[in-house]
């Protein structure tokens, strides 16, 4: 059987040359196949580092401490740009605010501040409800909820002393962003502050308010961001300003600087929410500057 | 007969991925890469549990990708700065290595303890490729195979850029720590 023979030969030949090629084939395929099993259609990502900081500049920012870490910021107002050279364009006076905050885990933060405005104690709590991801079943925004509380500590001139409940003020958000790309991130925040004393009776106790803010990254450390905060038609928003407020991020190592210009004075939500009263095409900016510090005092594990 | 189904046999063992040859392959998808940076400063270390990488002990073959993103540090603002400034991971999300084991053939690898081994390749990091060359081990252990290297790598190589302020925490080599325990796939 000769045909055989040369048959199986001719096989064998063949084999050998389709193993051969096979094989180097395959070899380059090796990475490509390991990726293919190992896709990240099948991991959950989440979005991270959609704003810099815990504050885009006035307002809270999506962002919370990470788990076990412990934030201190100094927050820093000084006058209106429009006070004159005798006031040094507004350098000679200042409002500061210090606050820690802390990361119980990802999600769950907490925190307390001292604003020198109307020696306001403020404290909050913050949640991560919603985090933008990718992969299966991807989450297209961030929700993040805060509540805060703020009481104010001033000696009330003249006599008598009001309650003690009236010196409280209530503020609650939901912050919703979302990461469009590395460089861009654009944030709502829709808003109720509630006061449980108010001086005059067409003041509001109850006053809503829509935030919108943004982040556009320059270079890799540095970033241009925007904050502004409309007021619902009201005796609010016909007494008082919306909040505006424009700003730089740079970031060096642990730190965050926030440099930035605002009509607002106060660095909490009970200030510059409802009682803006700068008209920032006036002149009547503040030049402010928030630095924040994180200290891990927890490992992440 | 007899002749067609020994073609067809020929035929089909040609076609890439059959369980003829696949005996000789490892996956894993939980391998873990550590890396260490020591300076004066400061110690970091980060360590990758979901580390993708696949053995052929035939070709000799070795494939890795480290989805960057799976990197923990003890510190999460140091995580957010690795991934946001100096691997840039939503730009560069994975590194890859796709390369060789030196002077291998099929009848390399012996049954039992651990044995030497140098492999060659494209390593690409931060969207950079280098050529190099690294030592590591293999063991068979029962039906897995444990594959274990160390090397170092030095960031500057790959373009990742350590600002001023920062270049004395961050070290100017890393030392990586390979460790795999890849299982027999098909």
């Amino acid at each position: 059987m000769p045909s055989l023979l040369s048959f199986r030969r001719a096989a064998g030949f063949l084999a050998t040359a389709c193993t051969l090629a096979a094989s180097h084939v395959q070899a380059q395929d090796l990475l490509n196949q390991l990726e293919t099993q190992t896709t990240d259609s099948l991991r959950r990502e989440y979005v991270t580092a959609t704003f810099k900081g815990t504050r885009v500049i006035n307002g809270h920012s999506i962002e919370t401490p990470g788990k076990g870490s412990m934030l201190f910021l100094i927050s820093h107002r000084f006058g209106t740009l429009n006070s004159g050279a005798y006031e040094f364009f507004g350098l000679d006076q200042a409002t500061i605010r210090l606050g820690l905050e802390y990361g119980l885990n990802d999600q769950l933060a907490v925190g307390i501040g001292r604003s020198s405005l109307e020696k306001t104690y403020d404290g909050f709590v913050k949640y991560k409800a919603l985090r933008q991801s990718s992969g299966p079943r991807p989450m297209p925004v961030s929700v993040t909820l805060l509540a805060t509380t703020a009481v104010s500590t001033l000696k009330f001139q003249p006599e008598p002393e009001r309650s003690t409940t009236s010196r409280f003020t209530y503020s609650y958000q939901a912050l919703l962003a979302r990461k469009f790309s590395s460089n861009l991130s654009v944030q709502l925040m829709p808003t109720l502050i509630h006061r449980n004393y108010v001086d005059l009776r067409r003041d509001e106790n109850n006053v809503y308010a829509i935030g919108a803010a943004g982040r556009q990254k320059l270079t890799k450390r540095l970033a241009l961001t925007a904050e502004y905060y409309y007021l619902l038609p009201g005796n609010t928003a016909d007494d008082y300003r919306n909040s505006l407020a424009l700003g730089f991020d740079i970031e060096t190592g642990g730190h965050v600087f926030q440099l930035h210009f605002t009509n607002s004075q106060g660095m909490i939500e009970k200030f510059f929410v409802p009682q803006t009263t700068g008209n920032f095409f006036d002149g009547d900016i503040y030049f402010g500057f928030n630095i924040s510090r994180a200290f891990q005092l927890r490992s992440q594990e | 007969m007899k002749i067609k189904v020994f073609a067809v046999a020929v035929l089909l063992s040609c076609l890439p991925g059959l369980p003829s040859w696949a005996q000789s392959k490892f996956l894993t998808r939980t391998g873990s890469i550590t890396f260490f940076s020591a300076t004066p400063i400061e110690d970091i270390q980060a360590v990758n549990q979901q580390v993708g990488a696949a053995v052929d002990v035939a070709s000799g073959q070795v494939a890795f990708t480290v989805p960057m993103k799976s990197f923990k540090f003890p510190k999460s603002l140091m995580q957010e700065h690795f991934n946001e400034n100096y691997v840039e991971s939503e730009k560069y999300p994975k590194a890859t290595f796709s390369g060789k084991l030196v002077n291998w053939t099929a009848a390399s690898l012996t049954p039992a303890g651990s044995q030497a081994v140098q492999v060659e390749g494209d390593l690409t990091i931060h969207g950079v490729t280098k050529r190099v060359r690294v030592p590591g081990t293999l063991e068979k252990q029962g039906n897995r195979l444990v594959v274990k290297s160390k090397f170092a790598v030095a960031p500057a190589d790959y373009n990742i850029e350590i600002p001023l302020l920062v270049r004395n925490q961050i070290a100017k080599s890393v030392d990586v720590t390979v460790n795999l325990a890849c299982e027999p796939t098909p």
